[in-house]
């Protein structure tokens, strides 16, 4: 029976709950580790480091382990809640007419179902502002670099200085670390030449072997910098989506932290109370350094 | 116990039987003493009733000393109404105003169907209580002698604290999701917590919840709110202990 | 008047029940699930006997009109259940449970009953535990005890103050169990309303479904009455609301005898009355004597000012102080017997010293000052403080009360909105407890064949005073180890009866009877409430069937009930209809039998011309106002024989009581 009991019984549906939130706490982690690199670092180190944090967490192979797993416990945590919020509503048919809930228990933990919908809402446009745009259409630059030089064109007969004019240099980072020269163009008389060629969005090819000679990075810090920059037009209101949807994030935590403990049965009069602290400090400090990123690139960029 | 006399309206939800649709009906009741206790105060008003030749309000109730759990009502939007650590039979009219107008529902639950006005039928308790709350022990007499197992007593107080239960149903009353895992859980705890209701610990645990959610009792979602309307303060620890009991029996249990 | 057959076995007292198990007949476990049980009554008695008679293999039918068998009023038993375990090592023993028991019982109570109590009720506890039920333990892990009035050991075993509770728990869950079985269909929200007799012998009862209203017809090979005690004919008292002796009482209209209806115990601590629309009294466990002082000012304007509010309790100097029962029996303290404590509480009062402002002046103090601190003081100690102060000595007391009687505490402070750590608790005897009820054999077995009755309904331990904490030993004793034999030994003789039909004409007349009163009242079209009624019955009963009892009072309250039973007949107002949930209904039926009990017992304790435990006549006492016996004259149990609702009519008949290995002697407790 115990295969069937796994998966049918109420309290089974709980831990499922409790193990799919605690590992997305986990996710949230990793993920701000990430993001804190936006504000932590800057100019094109910042960039770079961001870029090639992108990279590897899109490429590493336990990171994608990881993140298959980590969009396999979203949707049982959010099927299994509205399971959960399904029969709970079944089990009280009539209302009361009057119910005075505040008394016994938090605004947090009775509204876990709104909380995580509105959260299931942020994630929706979260990832298509920049999951899908990174992993589905690839519609994000690579990053690159333009340098301009002084390229000489002769020598001052008169003089012996060398005569040079300004071309910008274009450059795409690979992967392997180095600046690759892409093109180079003639800003006076707007001819440019190609090194290499893109090809598959990322990959670069030799012109004439047509043989892959390296790769470049998707400049998603840019991409994020632009989102929320003051020189767009919907920045503030993206800002503001973002800072509420933390405040979101935060109450679903102040409940589901130390809650996802006591479904797994681990409430122990010794370790609760920290738990309930841990708990506390994990949905204030996380969220709100989830929000102050985008409200710093506001305010520098 | 200087006492007082006080006037209060009453909105009281009225049923005919369980199929019949019900409502909220409107009562004045003058004169009531602060010192009276709620269900004293409801007698005065069927008093009142019966003398006007009107049908008395009908509710369940016995022991009146906040043991037997008979005692029900979801008074101004809180089991067992506003005071904590009671039954309704235990809440004194000292706790409301002069002029207060106080509300008086049933238990609201699918498995605990109305049977009239504020009555509920709570036999889903005794269900669940028959599918493994017990020891499977014969009652000869003939075991061995009480005192042939030393239980540390922290293991029994724990226990005997998970078993003061009064199985009143103010936990599914409160509940925002109509669950009953505190009544389970401090069930499953009590007899886990002794030796001699481990043996049969996997079974019982799974066996009774088999039964809760054949009953059609909501899921906890932990919002704390049963072990604050408890009126004998049974802890949500115990329903951690039955999640871990639970899991165990789910996982070993071929 | 005819002499009753308690059909004790032969042989010395230790080896009766012994012997009597070895020749009692049985049932071979291949023919029990062709007999029928009905059991009515879900308390320790009942519950406990439905368990094991359905796990011997009876098919057994439960009833109850409780919601759940859980609910039952033994549930509210707080302080303990007594056993003769002697693990204190305080010199216990079966012999002196025994003898504590017969003489608690002023000597009114059957020696062979006794003993047999005594000597299973240490299987009683081995029983509970192997439950699961979690008595309170030492820190090494065993069994704690504490003492109860009437005796010099510990014996009592607990759980905080809820040891009731706890074991019908234990009880409802080995009842459970039958039901999950399938061995035990329980019929709960179920009320009896009558007995079906064939042939002179119980064959099953008429049931009423309280929730749709349905008489029900079920047959039965032997039925058991396990439904209480019936304190509430006082109105006011410590029993549930439901409590009733309405199924004792149609047993007693179908021909079992009565015994004993005087013997009422009056709890000595318990709130005291606060208003008129007061619907019951709560008890303060008896254990709180162990902790507590009882005691009234020294002089009467001390106590005139505390009733007017300008003193308090704490104000009281310690030599201003009366505490009377330390005074009058030095040697028991306020660990007397109930009985002795609640007359002692009385006279105080009666004489003026008493500390309630209610109507009546009644109450005195329960103080735990001394306590608190002398605990205080040992556990400043075991924390290694030789020098407590005054202040941590309090705070430690008020620890040490609070595991121990931590609810009883809160339960006071939530009646009476007063701080009992603070101040003294203010308590009154109150109903309790009734040690009469229907006559039944050594077997348990009711003059009706076949009709066992049990725990409280019967009379048959406790004497004319029960001791605290042996209502729990009794109720269990008899349905775990004594009525599966005796209930057996009946049924052999069953074995080929084969089902009982429901269609007989004792069935159709038994119902029809049911639905004619039920018609009765609902078309009545009085303009009175049942509680009108009931209220008026406890206040006769109260004042004149109380706690003193005289010959004028007890003639007058013979005439008043009479009257009020015609008054009730006439005038009593029934809202609602027969097939539907009716607490009214309920109620009615149920006064209409409180009615007619309150009357047989004023009869009962007026014929009874002596002062003997509960049963205490104004006109026999001594010169102390100690109880006067009459053993000479009145050493018997008077059962009663029901001759029509006017109980003046009842037939007395006496089962004389020897006592073969207790010498007989005047209670003392000084």
């Amino acid at each position: 029976m115990s295969n069937s009991v796994l998966f049918k019984s109420s309290i089974a549906k709980k831990y499922f709950m409790a193990l799919t939130g605690l590992f997305l706490c986990t996710f949230l982690v990793g993920h701000l580790l990430g993001n804190l690199q936006l504000i932590f670092k800057t100019g094109e180190e910042g960039r770079r480091a961001f870029n090639e944090y992108a990279y590897f967490m899109g490429h590493n192979l336990f990171i994608k382990v990881l993140s298959y797993t980590t969009y396999i416990a979203l949707i049982v945590h959010a099927v299994d809640g509205i399971m959960l919020t399904i029969q709970n509503k079944k089990a009280r048919p009539v209302k009361y007419a009057y119910n005075n809930p505040k008394a016994n228990s938090g605004t947090a933990s009775r509204n876990m179902a709104i909380l995580g919908t509105l959260i299931l809402v942020f994630l929706a446009t979260h990832m298509a502002n920049f999951w899908w745009k990174a992993k589905i259409t690839e519609e994000i630059p690579l990053h690159s670099l333009v340098k301009t030089v002084d390229y000489p064109v002769g020598q001052n007969p008169a003089t012996g200085e060398m005569i040079t004019k300004p071309i910008e240099v274009t450059h795409y980072l690979n992967t392997n670390g180095t600046y690759q020269q892409f093109k180079v163009k003639d800003p006076s008389t707007g001819q440019e030449q190609k090194l290499f060629e893109i090809k598959n969005k990322h990959e670069f090819y030799d012109l004439t072997s047509h043989v892959k000679i390296g790769d470049g990075y998707k400049d998603l810090h840019t991409v994020v910098m632009t989102f929320f920059s003051k020189e767009n037009s919907s920045a503030l209101f993206g800002v503001i989506f973002y800072v509420i949807s933390m405040l979101v994030l935060g109450y679903h935590l102040w409940h589901g932290f130390a809650s996802a403990f006591q479904s797994l049965g681990l409430n122990h009069p010794l370790y609760m109370p920290i738990i309930k602290k841990v708990g506390m400090a994990f949905s204030i400090v996380v969220p709100f350094l989830f929000a102050i990123i985008p409200v710093i690139i506001y305010m520098n960029h | 116990m200087a006492s007082k006399f006080i006037n209060i309206t009453l909105k009281i939800w009225r049923q005919k039987n369980s199929k019949a649709k019900g409502a909220l009906e409107t009562y004045t009741l003058n004169d009531v003493s602060t010192d009276s206790s709620f269900l004293e105060m409801l007698d005065q008003l069927n008093e009142q009733l019966i003398n006007e030749k009107q049908s008395p309000i009908a509710f369940d109730h016995d022991c009146r000393e906040g043991i037997c759990g008979m005692c029900s009502l979801y008074i101004n939007g809180r089991a067992h109404g506003p005071d904590t650590g009671i039954t309704t039979c235990q809440l004194h009219m000292r706790m409301f105003k002069d002029g207060d107008t106080i509300y008086v529902e049933p238990w609201r639950s699918r498995a605990f169907p109305i049977i009239k006005d504020l009555m509920v039928d709570r036999s889903a308790f005794d269900r669940i209580q028959q599918a493994g709350g017990f020891v499977s022990v014969n009652t000869s007499g003939r075991t061995m002698d009480a005192n042939a197992i030393p239980i540390p007593k922290a293991d029994a107080d724990k226990a005997f604290e998970a078993a003061a239960c009064i199985g009143c149903g103010a936990c599914v009353a409160s509940c925002k999701n109509g669950s009953a895992m505190l009544f389970v859980g401090a069930k499953v705890s009590q007899y886990a917590l002794l030796p001699q209701g481990k043996v049969e610990a996997t079974d019982r645990v799974l066996n009774m919840v088999r039964q809760m959610d054949e009953e059609g009792f909501g899921n906890c979602t932990n919002t704390g709110a049963c072990e604050i309307e408890c009126p004998k303060g049974i802890s949500i620890e115990n329903i951690a202990r039955m999640n871990r009991e639970f899991l165990k029996g789910a996982l070993t249990k071929a | 008047m005819s002499k009753l057959n308690s059909r004790i076995p032969e042989g010395p007292i230790a080896e009766k029940w012994t012997n009597h198990k070895n020749h009692m007949k049985l049932v071979a476990p291949n023919n029990r699930p062709k007999i029928d049980v009905i059991v009515v009554g879900t308390g320790l008695a009942g519950a406990s006997a439905a368990a094991s008679l359905g796990e011997m293999g009876y098919n057994v039918k439960a009833f109850c009109f409780q919601d759940s068998p859980r609910r039952a009023h033994s549930i509210a038993a707080q302080g303990g259940i007594n056993a003769a375990k002697n693990y204190q090592n305080d010199g216990d023993s079966v012999y002196r449970l025994f003898y504590d028991t017969i003489k608690g019982g002023d000597y009114r109570a059957r020696e062979a009953n006794v003993h047999r109590l005594a000597e299973v009720s240490g299987n009683i506890i081995d029983q509970c535990v192997a439950q699961g039920v979690p008595f309170a333990r030492e820190y090494g892990g065993l069994l704690d005890n504490r003492s109860f009035g009437g005796t010099q050991v510990q014996r009592t075993f607990y759980a905080a103050g809820q040891t009731g509770q706890q074991l019908l728990l234990g009880a409802y869950s080995a009842l459970s169990r039958q039901i999950g079985l399938g061995r035990v269909k329980m019929y709960h929200r179920h009320e009896m309303m009558d007995l079906v007799k064939i042939d002179g012998k119980a064959r099953g009862i008429i049931a009423r479904n309280l929730v749709t209203g349905e008489l029900e017809r079920h047959s039965a090979h032997a039925v058991v009455i396990a439904s209480g005690g019936y304190g509430n004919v006082y109105f006011l008292s410590t029993n549930a609301m439901g409590s009733n002796v309405s199924a004792a009482w149609k047993v007693h209209k179908r021909g079992a005898l009565f015994a004993n209806p005087c013997y009422v115990q009056i709890h000595p601590t318990c709130v005291p009355v606060h208003g008129t629309n007061q619907s019951k009294l709560t008890l303060m466990s008896e254990s709180l004597r162990n902790s507590g002082r009882i005691w009234v000012p020294k002089k009467k304007e001390d106590a005139e000012a505390i009733r007017a509010g300008k003193l308090k309790p704490t104000q009281i100097a310690e030599e201003d102080r009366d505490y009377y029962l330390e005074r009058r029996y030095p040697a028991f303290g306020n660990l007397v017997p109930r009985d002795v404590a609640s007359r002692a509480a009385k006279e105080r009062c009666d004489a003026g010293y008493g500390i309630e402002a209610n109507d009546t002046n009644e109450g005195v103090y329960l103080d735990f000052a001394s306590e608190i601190k002398s605990k205080g003081k040992q556990a400043a100690y075991a924390l290694g403080d030789h020098d407590p102060s005054e202040e941590r000595m309090i705070e430690l007391g008020k620890k040490w009360i609070e595991e121990k009687y931590g609810n009883l505490f809160q339960m006071y402070q939530k009646i009476t909105d007063e701080n009992p750590y603070e101040t003294p608790m203010k308590i009154y005897p109150a109903v309790h407890y009734t040690m009469g009820g229907v006559w039944v054999d050594y077997n348990l077995q009711s003059t009706i064949e076949g009709c066992f009755v049990t725990g409280e309904a019967n009379f048959s331990d406790h004497g004319a005073n029960r001791l605290g904490a042996s209502a729990l030993m009794q109720g269990l004793a008899d349905g775990y180890f004594v009525l599966p034999y005796t209930v057996s030994d009946y049924l052999a003789n069953e074995i080929r009866t084969g089902k009982i039909a429901t269609d007989s004409p004792e069935f159709d007349a038994a119902e029809n009877e049911v639905k004619e009163t039920i018609d009765r009242f609902l078309n009545n079209n009085g303009s009175k409430s049942v509680d009108h009624f009931h209220k008026r019955l406890g206040l006769i009963m109260w004042n004149k069937v109380g706690m003193g009892r005289s010959e004028q009072g007890l003639k007058q309250a013979i005439e008043e009930i009479g009257l009020l039973r015609e008054e009730f007949y006439k005038d009593v107002y029934v809202p609602g209809s027969s097939d539907e949930m009716n607490p009214e209904l309920e109620k009615v039926m149920r006064v209409a039998d409180l009615i007619e009990l309150g009357q047989l017992m004023a009869v009962d304790a007026l014929h009874r011309e002596e002062s003997c435990g509960g049963h205490f006549r104004e006109e026999h006492q001594d010169s102390e106002g100690e109880t006067l016996r009459d053993d000479e004259n009145f050493k018997y149990v008077g059962a009663w024989e029901y001759n029509g609702s006017d109980s003046k009519q009842s037939t007395l008949h006496k089962e004389d009581l020897n006592y073969e290995f207790i010498k007989i002697a005047a209670r003392n407790y000084k």
